[in-house]
């Protein structure tokens, strides 16, 4: 017998969990222009994220998807996309879509019930939050292929996580682009849970960037605690994607440190010890560390920071809080463009019985 | 004007629109060079280009995917999917995200997609291609759902589906796609869907059908009418949303409905045109409505298809029986 094929899959980490830098880091580790951005930006999400939390436990908004300890992973992405470019999130990635424009308090109004939290006023080519899992993939392949069907340079970035390695959808979306050499990126946000499935019961193999091997794209792991891996990684698969290379799919491997939603409590499927050692590897206290080294962060430019992601996400709130409950038209006005005369009727069926349930 | 079976007139409203607007593409299994299984798509790669008329790799689901993210981006896909039998990985693609895009976004972002597929048996074919499963499509919000009778409506119905700003179900009566020819005008003139088309004037009862089951009807009327029956023949046409006003106005003519259709009885589209001229048209019913359906089996292999699918007899049977209360 011969060896016909072989593979092999790397791993990308320039700024470890102590905020030491690698010496083969790229020009970006200098730009503290770029990097202070980046680090305000993850701050700002944290900020919303726990504001976000508090919001569900005091009865202001729905079941919410916390993303602490994604921020790296979520931030990195989209710092490295252009503005023309189309992401296809899942559900938790508020640091990617905050970075692209979606007004917090968009976020807010879907989580809060509202189907106006999906009409973003930036970044209005994006894609909607994705529930049923992995089927995103075929959108951004799909996007990727209108793309390239007209030549244009942009790209597709497709969201997906750990659990979602095992759907068909994931390897139909890597396939079709592998086979058509399409313009997109896809992410697994590897944070080690599918709510109570660990990755290790999810699939056999060692790392889940080699599921790319059997679409013939290639596949890369990276630091997801690691801004710079990450905005790295992502920039040179999109460059990549761009000179009509094809798709890449990225691992990032980061940590949910929360419960999987506010529905959820971890504590009945996960030890404590291994939440314990997650937080001593989580995104920001490291690029804080770095920052500091690079003498352009100290704690008076911490303490300012945090008041004023304090004021933007306050701010957020309350324009989340007074916006109006819809009409139940909203149920009816976006379903067709031309909606049929059976559904004008229903709706204005619903019109008389509004606010009725409960009487 | 020329002569030409469904699947030629299928052909033709694609090409027509394809040369008319560049935003329409076309993806499928074995579109491209092999023209489709059945030869709708046949020329359009040699006229439109391998980006226009893409081969996909073999994934329904993946083939519905697709077509909404290329639609989101302003085009206009035409996804063909071989057999109605393959749909289901799809469903999920359709239903959780085709059908809710623009709803879900406000707008935002919308899906004038056209997912095509063979409908019914009668072919000869072997399993899971012969399926009937317009009412699965039907009880979906925001979905419409066309199936064509003829050459001429399939061409009408077709352009009409490309050109609505959102998702639409053609469903093409396998059984028609060859079985007559008809004159069909290629130019580019769309018929309109949301609407019944009256077959055949008749004042002793009304029969609704649709796809292929039209021709049996047609048969049947044709034969009771030599027995002094006045049939009236509606083409329900556009299965979701359903003409309800045009059915109940037949029925107010003619007293009596018998509704015709090859899907299953159980939960078919025969038991919402039924109920809604029960609570809408009750007053105006001389007989009780009766329904002529395949059976709640589930679609034998070709020896029997035969037998599934509802005959001529069970037709003139149904109108019989209902004249007589």
């Amino acid at each position: 017998m011969k060896t016909v094929a072989e593979f092999e899959i790397k791993y990308c980490q320039f700024l470890d969990a102590e905020g030491n830098l690698a010496a083969s880091a790229p020009p970006l580790a200098r730009d503290s222009g770029e990097l202070l951005k980046m680090y305000r930006f993850m701050t700002l999400v944290r900020a919303f994220d726990t504001k976000a939390v508090n919001l569900q436990r005091t009865g202001r908004l729905g079941t919410y998807a916390s993303c602490l300890g994604h921020e790296a992973a979520h931030v990195g992405v989209a710092a490295a996309m252009q503005t023309d470019d189309v992401l296809a999130p899942v559900y938790r990635e508020f640091g990617s879509q905050m970075w692209r424009g979606v007004k917090m308090a968009s976020i807010l109004l879907y989580w809060g019930g509202d189907e106006r939290g999906s009409d973003f006023s930036a970044a209005r080519q994006d894609f909607p939050y994705c529930v049923p899992i992995a089927s995103q993939m075929l959108h951004g392949a799909g996007v990727a292929m209108a793309m390239k069907i007209r030549g244009e340079k942009r790209c597709s970035v497709t969201y997906v996580g750990d659990g979602g390695t095992s759907e068909g959808a994931f390897y139909e979306g890597l396939n079709v682009a592998g086979a058509r050499a399409l313009p997109a990126v896809f992410v697994v946000v590897n944070n080690g849970w599918a709510i109570s499935v660990p990755i290790g019961s999810q699939t056999a193999t060692k790392t889940l960037a080699q599921k790319a091997i059997a679409a013939g794209i290639p596949g890369i792991q990276v630091d997801g605690n690691d801004v710079i891996a990450v905005r790295h990684t992502v920039g040179e698969a999109l460059e990549r994607a761009r000179r009509g290379e094809g798709p890449t799919l990225i691992e990032a491997i980061t940590y949910r440190l929360s419960d999987h939603t506010t529905a959820d409590d971890a504590s009945r499927y996960r030890d404590a010890s291994e939440v314990k050692e997650a937080w001593t590897k989580e995104p920001l206290p490291r690029l804080r560390a770095y920052l500091m080294k690079l003498r352009v962060w100290d704690e008076a430019h911490e303490v300012a920071l945090k008041a004023e992601c304090t004021r933007e996400v306050e701010a957020a709130v309350d324009e989340y809080l007074s916006a109006p409950q819809p009409s139940t038209d909203a149920m009816f006005d976006h379903l067709f463009a031309r909606p049929p005369k059976s559904l004008l009727e229903q709706r204005e069926l619903a019109r008389r019985y509004a606010g009725s349930a409960g009487h | 004007m020329a002569k030409v079976t469904m699947i030629e007139a299928i052909n033709r409203a694609h090409a027509w629109e394809m040369a008319h607007d560049p935003t329409v593409v076309v993806l499928g299994e074995d579109v491209g060079i092999n023209g489709g299984v059945f030869r709708a798509t046949v020329g359009l790669q040699e006229q439109f280009g391998k980006d226009r008329v893409q081969d996909t790799p073999l994934a329904e689901g993946m083939i519905a995917g697709l077509a909404i993210g290329m639609a989101t981006q302003g085009l206009r896909p035409i996804a063909e999917i071989q057999f109605m039998g393959f749909i289901y990985p799809a469903m999920d693609q359709i239903c959780s995200h085709m059908a809710r895009m623009r709803n879900r976004t406000r707008g935002r972002l919308t899906c004038p997609v056209v997912i095509r597929m063979p409908h019914g048996g009668g072919i000869h074919a072997p399993e899971h291609h012969s399926e009937s499963l317009e009412a699965m499509f039907a009880h979906h919000a925001g979905l419409r759902v066309v199936c064509p009778s003829s050459p001429a409506r399939a061409y009408g119905l077709l352009l009409a589906a490309i050109r609505d700003p959102d998702p639409v179900i053609f469903l093409e009566p396998a059984r028609l796609y060859r079985l007559v020819k008809q004159e069909v005008a290629d130019d580019g003139l769309a018929l309109p869907l949301d609407v019944c088309y009256r077959l055949r004037e008749g004042s002793d009862v009304t029969i609704v059908t649709w796809g292929a089951m039209v021709s049996d009807t047609l048969r049947a009327a044709e034969k009771l009418e030599g027995e002094g029956v006045s049939c009236e023949v509606l083409d329900l046409a556009t299965l979701s949303p359903i003409d309800h006003d045009t059915i109940l106005d037949s029925v107010a003519k003619t007293g009596r409905l018998v509704i015709v259709h090859e899907a299953p009885r159980n939960c078919g589209i025969g038991a919402e045109i039924a109920a809604t001229v029960a609570e809408h048209g009750l007053y105006d019913l001389h007989a009780p409505i009766k329904r002529v359906t395949g059976y709640d089996t589930i679609m034998p292999l070709s020896r029997l298809e035969n037998d599934y699918i509802p005959s001529t007899a069970r037709i003139t049977d149904a109108v019989r029986e209902t004249l007589a209360e």
